[in-house]
């Protein structure tokens, strides 16, 4: 049914180099999220510390009321079955073809018989459209087959949280867009929760419900979709929009002049707001609100063109 | 002013290095104990790392004992103690060139191939894939590694004992004229049983360091296909020193212990 993440006052850093630092926010349970952040940021940083296989110096995940950051080895081990975790490269055992990697964890923690466990892997394959491919070997397929075969080994116990790190990475915008109505999909029909580490704004844009957007070391907003969406505020603005005009430069922050310089220019208007990808059987996600709702109600215009059926995906300007 | 702590840490590095290594070493062997035991993992390790360094080991055997038979047999000439011969080149094979050529073989091989399939491993998240599906790697991977590795050190230990002593006989007989009788007759002159016991637990040592080492190095492996190369090779470079420590170690703790048996 999902659980909630409860993340607070968290910092991580490496030796010396601080990664982020006082990250708070709530993953709602059942519903999408999209942790925003440029390359390098720490979003895979992120995720590790999630699931307790990194160290935070401070501050507590709590899940189910057991804060992972503290809690004994022996706990972790237990809390971690409610996890499936997709990793950035799909992180299939090398030594392992694509079935055995996927019944792994039923053969590990279950004590199913071999038939059932090849009907439940069998379903998983279908899900993300990998049969036919159980025999090969994860050095044999493509990126994008991995990633699926990972998503699928991820689904195999029926987890209340599922976190992906980078799903769209390395893939074509057509594989991606596959991948992300996927997902939106299996939230539907599993209704776990759902963190999704990305840098794809398009991602961001249409798939999740919450955004939230890691910058500088800092996690500078997170909230419902439309709220980053619609917001003003000069980083998440340039950020979700793919702006040059703002606060990020090319490779750190602008310093002073750069931003005087730019002052007086005309702040291109935000793009209209994409609808949400729906469940491709067109029932709604428990979790899924109306088309600008949050906007109505927090007494916000979006920007003209919003919420339109088949507007075009245009972001930048 | 920062110059100070820089240095500090810079020279308090190896320690914490050496630290882990040891604290690594621990964990492995409270594992050793857990059950279930990766039966499978262990039969295909030792079986590939017999693979790796049966041959290595056999070709390098020879030319050992052959030196060895070579120098102790030009040397005991001159003290005209000939009937000495066999004994000695015995003791020399038994006691350092068995443990010390698997040493090289069990690190240079065997615990490179490891370090870099774990590197691999690591980089390719596999391992941290494996924590979250609730399987610790140390019990996984790193224990029947540990155990293959030191199995086949023993038997390697044995194959460069036999070949040794066989290739030391040929050179002696053949090239430095003894007699067979005589190479044969002298062996229990010097040598006694404990040198082939001191041998074997030598070997066990060396293969446990090699594998704990090259484990270690591989699981944390960092930095992409690039960081898996320095593993590989800080892993080789390491155990190597160490043995060569532990060996010498070894030989005063059994010298002291056994007294040398004087003919
Ligand atoms: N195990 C580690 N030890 C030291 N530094 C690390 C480690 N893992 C990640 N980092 C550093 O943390 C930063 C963020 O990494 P990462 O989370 O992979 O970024 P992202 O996934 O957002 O692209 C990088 O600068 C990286 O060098
Ligand atoms: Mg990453």
């Amino acid at each position: 049914m999902g659980v909630e993440i409860k993340v607070e006052d968290l910092s991580k850093s490496f030796g010396k180099q601080l990664i982020w630092g006082d990250v708070t926010l709530t993953v709602p349970a059942g519903e999408i999220c999209v942790m925003l952040g440029p390359s390098g940021t720490g979003k895979s940083v992120f995720l590790k510390t999630l699931i307790g296989l990194l160290k935070p110096d401070k501050g507590s995940v709590v899940i189910e009321g057991t804060d992972i950051a503290s809690c004994s080895e022996k706990e972790l081990y237990e809390i971690r079955k409610l996890f499936g975790v997709l990793f950035q490269d799909g992180a299939m055992f090398g030594s392992m073809n694509l079935y055995d990697n996927v019944a792994f964890p039923l053969r590990e923690h279950t004590k199913k018989s071999e038939s059932e466990v090849r009907s439940i892997v069998m379903e998983k394959m279908d899900l993300v459209g990998l049969i036919g491919a159980e025999d090969k070997l994860p050095g044999e397929i493509s990126g994008g087959m991995r990633k699926r075969a990972g998503l699928a080994r991820a689904l195999v116990l029926d987890p209340e949280i599922v976190l992906f790190d980078e799903p769209d990475s390395g893939l074509d915008p057509v594989r991606t867009s596959f991948l992300n109505q996927l997902i939106v999909d299996l939230n539907a029909q599993i209704d776990a929760t759902f963190l999704i580490v990305t840098h794809d704004i398009n991602t961001a844009r249409t798939v999740p419900d919450n955004i939230g957007l890691l910058y500088h070391k800092h996690l500078a907003m997170f909230g419902p979709r439309e709220m980053l969406l619609s917001s003003e505020e000069p980083v998440v603005r340039q950020f979700l929009n793919a702006q040059r005009v703002g606060p990020i430069g090319m490779s750190e922050e602008k310093d002073a002049d750069e931003l005087a310089a730019e002052a007086d220019q005309e702040l291109p208007p935000l793009p209209p707001i994409p609808m949400q990808l729906e469940p491709s059987n067109g029932i709604p996600r428990r979790s899924q609100r109306e088309p600008g709702s949050w906007c109505r109600e927090h007494g916000i215009t979006p920007p003209p063109g919003s919420f339109e059926e088949n507007m075009t995906m245009t972001t930048g300007g | 002013m920062t110059l100070a702590p820089l240095t500090a840490t810079r020279v308090l590095r190896p320690v914490g290095v050496a630290g882990n290594l040891f604290a690594f070493g621990l964990d492995v062997g409270r594992s050793l104990f857990r059950r279930p035991f990766q039966l499978r993992e262990f039969l295909q390790q030792a079986w590939f790392i017999a693979s790796v360094t049966i041959i290595p080991t056999a070709l390098v055997a020879i030319p050992f004992g052959a030196v060895i038979a070579l120098q102790v047999g030009g040397l005991i000439k001159q003290f005209g103690a000939q009937s000495f011969t066999g004994s000695a080149s015995v003791l020399a094979v038994v006691q350092q060139a068995g443990p010390i050529a698997t040493a090289l073989l069990i690190a240079g091989a065997g615990g490179s191939a490891i370090a870099a399939d774990l590197g691999a491993r690591k980089i390719r998240e596999e391992l941290d894939a494996m924590m979250v599906l609730g399987i610790d790697p140390i019990q996984r991977l790193v224990v029947p590694r540990v155990l293959a590795c030191m199995l086949v050190a023993f038997f390697l230990n044995g194959l460069v004992t036999v070949v040794g002593v066989a290739g030391g006989y040929v050179f002696n007989v053949v090239l430095q004229d003894g007699t067979p009788g005589a190479y044969l007759a002298s062996f229990t002159a010097l040598a006694q049983l404990p040198d082939l016991w001191i041998g074997l637990v030598k070997a066990l040592v060396f293969g446990f360091i090699a594998a704990i080492v090259a484990c270690y190095k591989g699981m944390n492996a960092g930095g992409g296909p690039k960081g898996v190369g320095d593993a590989v090779n800080e892993s080789v470079v390491i155990t190597f020193l160490l043995l060569f420590v532990v060996n010498f170690v070894l030989s005063t703790i059994y010298l002291q212990i056994v007294p040398p048996k004087t003919g």
